[in-house]
């Protein structure tokens, strides 16, 4: 059905996407295929991390914590963007190619960007990428 | 992408010195949301900042005499009490500059020993000069090496011989060296030093940022001296000194730029000159700007600041082969020599007899990029992650200043012939001599070429071309700083200051008080020079403990 899973994440917001994190490891589990947590961040250092290459290694742990709590194969893909606030759709797209992903699972409403405007993300993904997007409503 | 740890090849000092701090980037934030947009803003830099702004514009509209005769006192009482100052630190940035490319120290990497450059070189020059000096270029072009040509107010560099008589006739045998004085005097104010000043902000910035992993705001290059203390209250001014000069000076040049550009719209177009018309260009360029702002760093400042480079070059090429390649060429490189033979001459702060000159214009523009610095160095540090310091600083440093050279050469040198060859009736000479008017110098000049109906329109797009990229990149420095040097923050922040910046240059441009106001910004010129001498040592500090 399904040969990897991609599951965006704000790693400053993990605890509020339990719901999105939860969905993608049954399927996983059930579709027997890894799960890859995507994450974007800009160059400059931020709360997480002072570096792309120190944010990278906070992803990578963060997945493989996953990989061991949830007992499904794990990997990471870290994104370096020059302006996270505004290329984070465009950059999410990117890893969905870049890591052949087929099936997007990711929360709704990430909180504080810029969704006013545009579509929300998950909304954005579900229109233009090529893989199959389960939108996760939080609480 | 910076190092992976985990190659299995172990540095000999780690990739960067990080700076070890308690700090948490976005611990002092307010994060929320009013009704659908977020915000997540530094406490109390983005509040004291944003009053303080409405302070001073609501005093210029309250008492709008008292503000002007003050602030028209000030600036020019600093720049000549403090003329030596600032001619002295100029000299020092260049010297501290032209040392980090021959030390060793300009092998460091800005983001890390094997940080790779974020953009590509054309993209990268765009912005710098976007975001740099486009504006003045086509203010100045014309004006400044006219001016200094045929000055008749005695403020001639160096107190350089003057061609004209009394009644406006040529003096042939002092044609040659007013010219050659009248290049270099006017390179001399947009070569290496002017891009010293920036390269010396910047590269602090993404020193402390890129490889000390301290938040991309001005407070974190004050670590080596501050040290924890940035975090506190000295941190809070510093930043918002540079919120609030940053924001008066977009907000008072685009107010001043809206009245030029609607000077060049009457001289070309016949458009009536009133506030109606520059209202609605300010609102027009704020909307420009409030789009590009929207489309982030890479599809809108990168993308208009290349279009206008590739414009630029264009009205540049123009004029070159319009003017005549031979007499331009020989400008650039007789411009190059003069400026060469009198830098010493021009940059010495004391002792000097042309204080007409070193005041009224090189220590006024000295106080101005200062005062601009901390935005623009701010902005090439965003732009600048994975060069070198050596490619930084020769990037920064001697390239816009060869450009800067043959821009002058091309557009003063053109304006200059024409007023050597008919000084009668040549409309440069009328409009820059003869009576001042500034912002019909680059219109005066294109007048007298071909096609002046198609080159003229293009100026004007480019003038308001680069005043959308100011706004927007602007905007950008500004959100990031009253986000305590977050660069994620919630995208209707930046669309508050860019519609902030507007407003206020509209509200000044109605009630009056733009050129108080700005007499004001380029008065932060001078704590802000203090600033910059500290912060030649906190890079040379942090230089010394990177890996090379």
């Amino acid at each position: 059905m399904y040969s990897r899973i991609i599951v965006p994440v704000d790693l400053a917001h993990v605890d509020k996407v339990e719901r999105a994190l939860t969905t993608a490891a049954d399927l996983a589990a059930h579709y027997k295929v890894p799960v890859v947590y995507a994450a974007v961040t800009g160059g400059t250092p931020g709360p997480l991390a002072h570096t792309p290459a120190e944010f990278a290694d906070k992803l990578a742990a963060f997945a493989a914590e996953q990989g061991a709590s949830r007992g499904i194969e794990t990997s990471s893909h870290a994104i370096v963007s020059h302006d996270p606030a505004v290329e984070l759709d465009h950059a999410l797209l990117k890893a969905v190619e870049e890591t052949g992903a087929d099936l997007v699972v990711m929360a709704s409403h990430v909180p504080g960007l810029s969704e006013y405007m545009f579509p929300s993300h998950g909304g954005r993904m579900a229109s233009h990428s090529k893989a199959s997007v389960f939108v996760v409503r939080e609480g | 992408m910076s190092d992976d740890p985990n190659q299995g090849i172990p540095l000999p000092e780690g990739e960067t010195e990080i700076i070890e701090t308690d700090y948490e980037i976005g611990q002092d934030n307010l994060e929320g949301a009013v009704g659908p947009f977020g915000f997540d803003i530094h406490n109390p830099v983005f509040l004291i900042s944003g009053l303080s702004v409405v302070i001073f514009v609501f005093y210029a509209l309250v008492l709008p005499e008292q503000a002007s005769s003050f602030f028209g006192w000030l600036r020019p009482a600093l720049t000549s009490t403090f003329d030596w100052f600032f001619l002295g630190s100029a000299n020092i940035f260049v010297i501290f500059c032209l040392a980090l490319i021959v030390l060793p120290l300009g092998k460091v990497r800005l983001g890390g020993k094997d940080a790779t450059p974020d953009y590509t070189y054309t993209g990268w020059f765009a912005m710098l000069f976007a975001a740099g000096m486009g504006i003045g270029l086509m203010f100045f072009g014309v004006l400044e090496p006219v001016y200094y040509f045929g000055t008749p107010w005695g403020d001639a560099p160096l107190g350089a011989v003057r061609p004209f008589t009394e009644d406006g006739a040529l003096i042939a045998e002092n044609v040659a060296e007013a010219k050659r004085m009248a290049l270099a005097a006017t390179i001399y104010h947009w070569g290496l030093h002017p891009w010293a000043i920036y390269a010396v902000v910047a590269l602090a910035l993404a020193l402390f940022t890129y490889n000390k992993g301290l938040p991309l705001t001005i407070r974190s290059a004050f670590y080596p001296i501050l040290g924890e203390r940035v975090w506190g209250w000295w941190g809070h001014v510093i930043d918002t000194i540079a919120v609030f000069a940053t924001l008066f000076g977009l907000a008072t040049s685009l107010g001043l730029g809206a009245q030029q550009a609607n000077a060049g719209l009457e001289h070309v177009y016949g458009l009536p000159n009133n506030t109606t018309v520059q209202v609605v260009l300010i609102s027009c360029i704020t909307a420009i700007a409030l789009v590009s702002v929207l489309r982030g760093l890479d599809g809108g400042v990168k993308v208009l600041s290349e279009i206008n480079m590739v414009v630029a070059a264009l009205l540049l090429f123009f004029v070159l082969f319009a003017a005549g390649v031979g007499g331009i060429i020989a400008n650039f490189f007789g411009g190059l020599l003069g400026y060469g033979q009198e830098i010493l001459a021009l940059s010495n702060p004391i002792g000097r007899e042309d204080t007409g000159y070193m005041q009224g214009w090189t220590a006024f523009y000295w106080a101005w990029w200062i005062s601009w610095s901390p935005f623009v160095g701010m902005f090439i540090a965003r732009v600048s992650r994975g060069r070198t310091v050596r490619e930084f600083v020769i990037c920064v440093l001697l390239i816009p200043s060869l450009v800067c050279v043959l821009w002058m050469a091309v557009f003063g040198g053109a304006a200059i012939e024409q007023v050597i060859a008919d000084p009668a009736g040549s409309a440069v000479k009328a409009q820059v001599i003869d009576s001042y008017n500034p912002p019909i110098s680059l219109f005066a000049m294109l007048e007298g070429l071909p096609l002046s109906a198609i080159t003229s329109t293009i100026g004007i797009i480019l003038v308001i071309v680069f005043f959308v990229t100011s706004s927007d990149s602007g905007s950008l420095v500004i959100d990031t700083i009253t986000a305590g040097g977050k660069v994620d923050a919630p995208v209707p922040q930046r669309v508050f200051w860019c519609t902030f910046e507007g407003v206020v240059a509209i509200v000044l441009l109605i009630g009056g008080g733009l050129g108080a106001l700005q007499a004001m910004v380029i008065s932060t010129g001078l704590p802000f020079t203090i600033v910059l001498l500290l912060m030649c040592y906190a890079i040379y500090k942090g230089l010394t403990t990177e890996a090379r």
